[in-house]
């Protein structure tokens, strides 16, 4: 059950430092959604805290709301953990667990828990999840292999195939192609359009014709000088943003006359 | 390619490419003359057999580089003299190492029998007798101090790394710990003596005692290795694991200490190692016994490097009518070498406790 995610006046610190200022969207479920920008403008850091992974850095904290059908996540008697239970994360660099198997690293997410499962049970978690990040056919052999001895690519997949386990309501991606060759690239963006069926997806991305290529919605980013935080510029359909922008900024930046 | 493809000589003299080197056996060449003057001043100036070595040494690592110098250039040269140095370093290390064992070997070989092994020192005054008492001391001691200074440690590495994050506590346990590691073993062993006096009353001897005393050296270094090797495991694999909504604590049990196993293993074996040749705490709180004493609560307990000290201060006196060296020396050194002989024993453990453990990072290409 694919959820949409409202944000109003969101601010993010990193201690007394003010990384994300006053960011107001809605996020449709079962679409897609990508973030664009400079770096540093506050993108992956405003993704982190739509699942509180932002709160692993001691002394982050977030102002404002984000409420997720219905559910604000930053309600005091909010569990994080419950949170990132729902709302899955792949992330930048592929990171399998070293210490476990193909087969174990898809897991993960039950077995860290110490949910029970019966071996059918995993098993059938297992080959459906790989299915639907497009691995079953390259690793169905070796599933037993670890899981540091894929390519770089299918390690991404293989992430994706872990958050997907879990069956998240939302799937955050930050820059999940950035480290990756275009066939990889190309695989992982197959992906995101089959995904977007069931899950909501957001996706922060520093390639803006792969912003093009995979999403529905597009929210470009900006800083206003070096030092200041970062703040959300323009918010609308990918299709009218690399048309036909609102703010002459967005255009500057999409058409790379940036500055 | 560049092998094969030829440069034309002029270019490349003028260019500075082509240097002049020294020949292939330029250095056995250095190293036979070396060798050959030295000899002739050893038998010239009356020296002994290792100052001749060390003369040769000495005369390699000035000769090379000096006719590196003359034919090569000072790059070139400054790299044979770091090369020499580095050589020469790693003799300094090995010799002596390779001198210890074998000598322990030569003198403790022969004393290694069933009966060694097997029986204590009880009622023995010449020849006989053996090492059972204190090899089950030893390893009932340091085992016991090994259950109390590993969970200690690693909690504290837990605390330190995953909780602590820079602030006051953990500053301060930082700071305790890096005291402790210089506390002299003889103080750990009179503070754990008081401690026990101050409980049981005056006298007090006791093999607990003695792993107290020994978990007082271990657990610094337990706690060092240990919060290094969790430091290792990167935070994309912590964040990994919390972004599929693992709690914390089972993140860390689950991902990041089977992570750093193997890291872990080897610093508690290392510290192990470090304990279990300890003397004077053990004589100061342990103390000497010829029984055997399965009891770490009571009574005296033997420890092989107290045995080693009792045996080599008090060896005894050869069979009436016959001469030679006292008994207790040759048992001394058979005892130092079940002693070496155990401490490699838990190293290979390690190693091979590490490999079967370590994060499986076998590349496919």
């Amino acid at each position: 059950m694919a959820k949409s995610i409202d944000v109003s006046d969101l601010d993010i610190y990193y201690g007394d430092f003010k990384a994300v200022e006053g960011v107001n969207m809605s996020i449709r479920a079962r679409a897609v959604t990508a973030f664009i920008g400079p770096s540093g403008c506050g993108k992956s850091t405003f993704l982190r805290a739509l699942n509180r992974m932002h709160e692993v850095i001691p002394g982050a904290r977030v102002e404002g709301k984000v409420i997720v059908s219905g559910q604000s996540l930053y309600d005091p008697t909010v569990d994080p953990v419950a949170v990132r239970r729902q709302i899955g994360m792949v992330f930048q660099r592929p990171n399998p667990f070293p210490t476990m198997s193909i087969y174990e690293n898809v897991l993960a997410g039950m077995r860290l828990n110490s949910k029970k499962l019966s071996k059918s049970d995993a098993d059938g978690i297992v080959e459906k999840s790989l299915r639907g990040a497009n691995l079953w056919n390259e690793v169905k052999d070796r599933l037993g292999k670890p899981g540091m001895g894929l390519s770089g690519g299918q390690q991404q997949r293989l992430c994706i195939a872990r958050a997907i386990a879990v069956s998240p309501e939302v799937l955050l991606m930050d820059e999940p192609c950035s480290a990756l060759d275009p066939i990889s690239t190309s695989a992982i963006e197959d992906l995101i359009h089959e995904l977007k069926s069931e899950y909501t997806i957001v996706i922060v991305t520093h390639n803006m014709q792969q912003a093009a290529r995979v999403s529905d919605e597009t929210g470009f980013f900006n800083l206003k000088a070096a030092g200041q935080p970062g703040h959300l510029v323009e918010f609308n359909p990918t299709h009218k943003m690399f048309t036909n922008p609102d703010e002459p900024a967005t255009e500057a930046y999409i058409s790379g006359r940036f500055g | 390619m560049s092998t094969t493809t030829p440069i034309e000589p002029d270019f490349a003299v003028s260019a500075g490419l082509v240097q002049p080197r020294l020949p292939r056996w330029g250095s056995a060449l250095v190293a036979v003359m070396a060798l050959a003057l030295a000899g002739l001043l050893t038998m010239v100036l009356g020296l002994s057999l290792v100052a001749g070595f060390v003369v040769a040494a000495l005369l390699f690592v000035v000769g090379l580089p000096l006719w590196s110098r003359m034919v090569e250039g000072s790059r070139a040269a400054a790299d044979r003299f770091a090369t020499c140095l580095v050589w020469a370093s790693f003799a300094a290390v090995v010799v002596p190492l390779v001198w210890l064992v074998w000598l322990v070997l030569k003198n403790g070989f022969g004393v290694l029998s069933v009966e060694f092994l097997t029986y204590s020192m009880r009622g023995i005054v010449g020849e006989g007798g053996g090492i059972y008492h204190a090899l089950m001391g030893t390893l009932l001691v340091t085992l016991a101090a090994t259950l109390i200074s590993v969970p200690i440690g690693l909690f504290t590495a837990i605390y330190l790394v995953e909780y602590g994050r820079g602030g006051r506590l953990a500053r301060t346990t930082t700071f305790l710990v890096d005291v402790m590691t210089g506390i002299p073993s003889i103080v750990a062993g009179l503070f754990a003596l008081a401690l026990f006096v101050m409980i049981f009353g005056p006298a007090i001897r006791i093999g607990f005692g003695g792993s107290v005393a020994l978990s007082l050296l271990m657990i610094p270094t337990v706690v060092r290795s240990a919060e290094e090797m969790l430091r290792l495991v990167p935070s994309d694999l912590r964040e990994a694991s919390y972004a599929l909504g693992v709690p914390k604590w089972r993140t860390i049990i689950k991902v990041v200490l089977p992570t750093a196993f193997g890291g872990i293993v080897t610093g508690i074996v290392l510290a192990i190692s470090r304990v279990i040749g300890e003397t004077a705490p053990l004589l100061v709180v342990a103390g000497a016994t010829d029984s055997v004493n399965m009891n770490l609560f009571s009574g005296r307990m033997m420890t092989l490097p107290v045995y080693i000290y009792t045996q080599y201060s008090s060896p005894g006196v050869p069979a009436f009518g016959e001469t030679g060296p006292p008994p207790g020396y040759a048992r001394a050194w058979g005892a130092a070498l079940v002693l070496i002989a155990i401490v490699m024993v838990l190293n290979l453990a390690a190693r091979i406790l590490q490999k079967t453990f370590a994060p499986k990072t076998e590349r496919r290409r």
